[in-house]
């Protein structure tokens, strides 16, 4: 009975610090217009400015265009993880958590269950906005039940690297600065356009980083097509840099905090 | 054996950060329900001993004790029986006032936390801007929710590193009486500060740390008692009358200033040696326009303590010896 009282006090300080951070993310008009607004704006940029010079052949652009905006909108939202860690760091409310009798994986832990409700409920809202313009999924319920492991999973991933440089950034700025090279590999992949449209090195390059088989998996979910070996790839790349930063970060956590 | 009226004890404590020593064996001890200044100036090692003492650090030798509970092998319970209001008021700013007493009261598991809430907001004048953003509140307002969020849960222990550093003339005072009562409801106070008139108001008891270590210990009028040798100011009414007073208690230490018409003079602080100076004066009918006794003020003795301390450092350096 009293590991079971433990437990629920250890759950309820998680619940409690996430709370917290949630406030932080529903209050911000600056979050809610990069991880919500940006992403629809680049969905009627693509879907109707750029898209009519794309050729993605028998597959109406909008329909291609979703999982990459999608990550898109993952990808600058879990940038806010890093931004808000480095705050609570600078700002000195870290030790007066620390000098409580919490549960001590309770601080990170709520920051990363913000980050996973948050970008899970903004992707929803740009999924839901796509279909009102005209995206039109195939997918059945087993697919679509894939679809939302592998955006869980890719925010996971995206908010443990984005932890590790809230811990390790010396500003503000600098915390977020991971999220434009996760956009750069975004547009150098098969997000927006086909990889066999690009020369050479570059197709070799978007081929061979972990965005493409992650659009390829979501985007043959979606529209109902064979998946191949695009979701295996997909998730050993997402597994491995996960742990790699959950590692990383849980590392630099208790060097700063011994 | 510990006594029960002891709220934190400390022996030999030092810390160092890879080749720097920031605290060189510190001893001290805190009477329960007294405030216990650590005076130093900055890089002196104070926030450090805070943070040994709040759990946050583990010293690298010595021992430290909060009610009993030694804060590197029981820190769960030692964190129990403190709180901690750091140097920057350690506030959520994107919450309002109560819900940052809220997440606390949440944290610290109270089973009636609303009702502990409203009467702290009310107890530190803040249940009027209850609901607006930390972020729109002065720095007063922010030290005094800081303080508030201490106090849920009733700690036995409350530490408070530099509570008044950068606050205003009339937050200052308020934050004294606010200390002030804390000690009067039995919790122990721990506070840094590098006012010397802080620690003089606060404090029971002053240590002060210079350079990782405790130079002197003891009350406020113990400390003051280190210099021997208080002094007297006497104002005359023009120059020529400060000349003549020169003259007559030219058998004193005492400075001439004769744009202000000013002469000080250093006494043993007895009544015999004042009455004497002032009988000279009368008895030659010089008029006095002024005269003031000067108390040693703390900041005279933490100078004197530190620069005989100084002179003494060759003595303890280790290649002397």
């Amino acid at each position: 009975m009293k590991i079971l009282s433990q437990i629920k006090r250890n759950f309820s300080d998680t619940a409690v610090m996430s709370g917290r951070v949630l406030r932080h993310a529903f209050r911000s008009i600056d979050t809610l217009i990069t991880v919500v607004a940006m992403p629809i704006v680049m969905m009627l940029l693509f879907g109707y400015v750029l898209g009519g010079a794309m050729n993605t052949g028998s597959v109406n652009y909008l329909n291609y265009v979703v999982p990459g905006i999608i990550l898109y909108a993952i990808a600058s939202g879990t940038a806010y993880a890093a931004l808000r860690l480095h705050n609570d760091v600078s700002a000195g409310i870290f030790d007066r958590f620390h000098s409580m009798p919490i549960l001590k994986s309770s601080i990170l832990g709520g920051h990363v269950l913000t980050s996973l409700v948050f970008n899970m409920f903004s992707a929803a809202l740009v999924l839901l906005f796509a279909v009102l313009i005209g995206f039109r999924p195939e997918a059945g319920i087993a697919a679509w039940l894939l679809v939302v492991g592998i955006m869980l999973l890719f925010t996971l991933t995206m908010t443990w690297v984005s932890v590790t440089f809230g811990l390790l950034a010396s500003s503000a700025e600098g915390a977020g600065v991971f999220a434009y090279l996760v956009l750069v590999l975004l547009f150098i992949s098969s997000a927006f356009a086909p990889t066999e449209s690009m020369p050479g090195i570059v197709r070799a390059f978007a081929e061979h980083q972990p965005m493409t088989p992650l659009i390829e998996t979501m985007r043959s979910l979606l529209l109902n097509k064979s998946v191949g070996n695009n979701a295996l790839l997909a998730v050993i790349w997402c597994v491995g840099i996960c742990i790699a930063f959950y590692i990383a970060a849980t590392q630099i956590y208790k060097h700063k905090t011994a | 054996m510990r006594r029960t009226d002891t709220a934190i004890s400390v022996s030999a404590l030092a810390k160092s950060f890879k080749n720097v020593t920031v605290l060189r064996k510190i001893d001290f001890t805190v009477q329960k329900g007294s405030i216990f200044a650590l005076l130093g100036s900055n890089g002196s090692g104070k926030t450090t001993t805070i943070k040994i003492l709040s759990t946050l650090l583990k010293p690298n030798q010595g021992s430290a004790r909060i009610c009993g509970f030694d804060v590197v092998r029981q820190p769960e319970r030692v964190r129990e029986a403190i709180s901690l209001t750091g140097q920057n008021a350690a506030v959520d700013n994107v919450l309002t006032g109560r819900e940052n007493l809220r997440l606390i009261g949440k944290l610290r598991h109270l089973s009636d936390a609303n009702k502990e809430v409203d009467a702290l907001l009310e107890r530190f004048d803040l249940l009027e801007a209850a609901d607006r953003r930390v972020a729109t509140y002065s720095g007063g307002m922010r030290r005094r929710l800081d303080l508030a969020m201490g106090l849920l849960g009733n700690p036995s222990v409350v530490f408070l590193d530099e509570p008044t550093t950068g606050l205003d003339p009339q937050s200052r005072i308020t934050m004294w009486k606010i200390i002030k009562d804390l000690a009067h409801s039995g919790i122990t106070v721990f506070l840094t500060t590098q006012y010397l008139d802080e620690a003089d108001q606060l404090a029971d008891q002053i240590a002060i740390l210079n350079e990782g270590r405790i130079v002197a210990q003891g009350t406020p009028a113990e400390l003051k008692k280190l210099l021997p040798h208080g002094h007297i100011e006497i104002r005359f009414f023009n120059e020529q009358e400060v000349q003549s007073a020169r003259v007559l208690l030219q058998d004193f230490d005492a400075d001439l200033d004769t744009e202000n018409q000013t002469i000080t003079v250093n006494t043993d602080g007895s009544i015999r040696q004042m009455s004497d100076i002032l009988n000279r004066l009368e008895d030659a009918g010089i008029p006095v326009a002024e005269f003031a006794q000067k108390l040693p003020t703390l900041e005279d003795a933490f100078l004197t303590i530190i620069s005989k301390r100084e002179r003494m450092m060759p003595n303890e350096n280790p290649l002397t010896n």
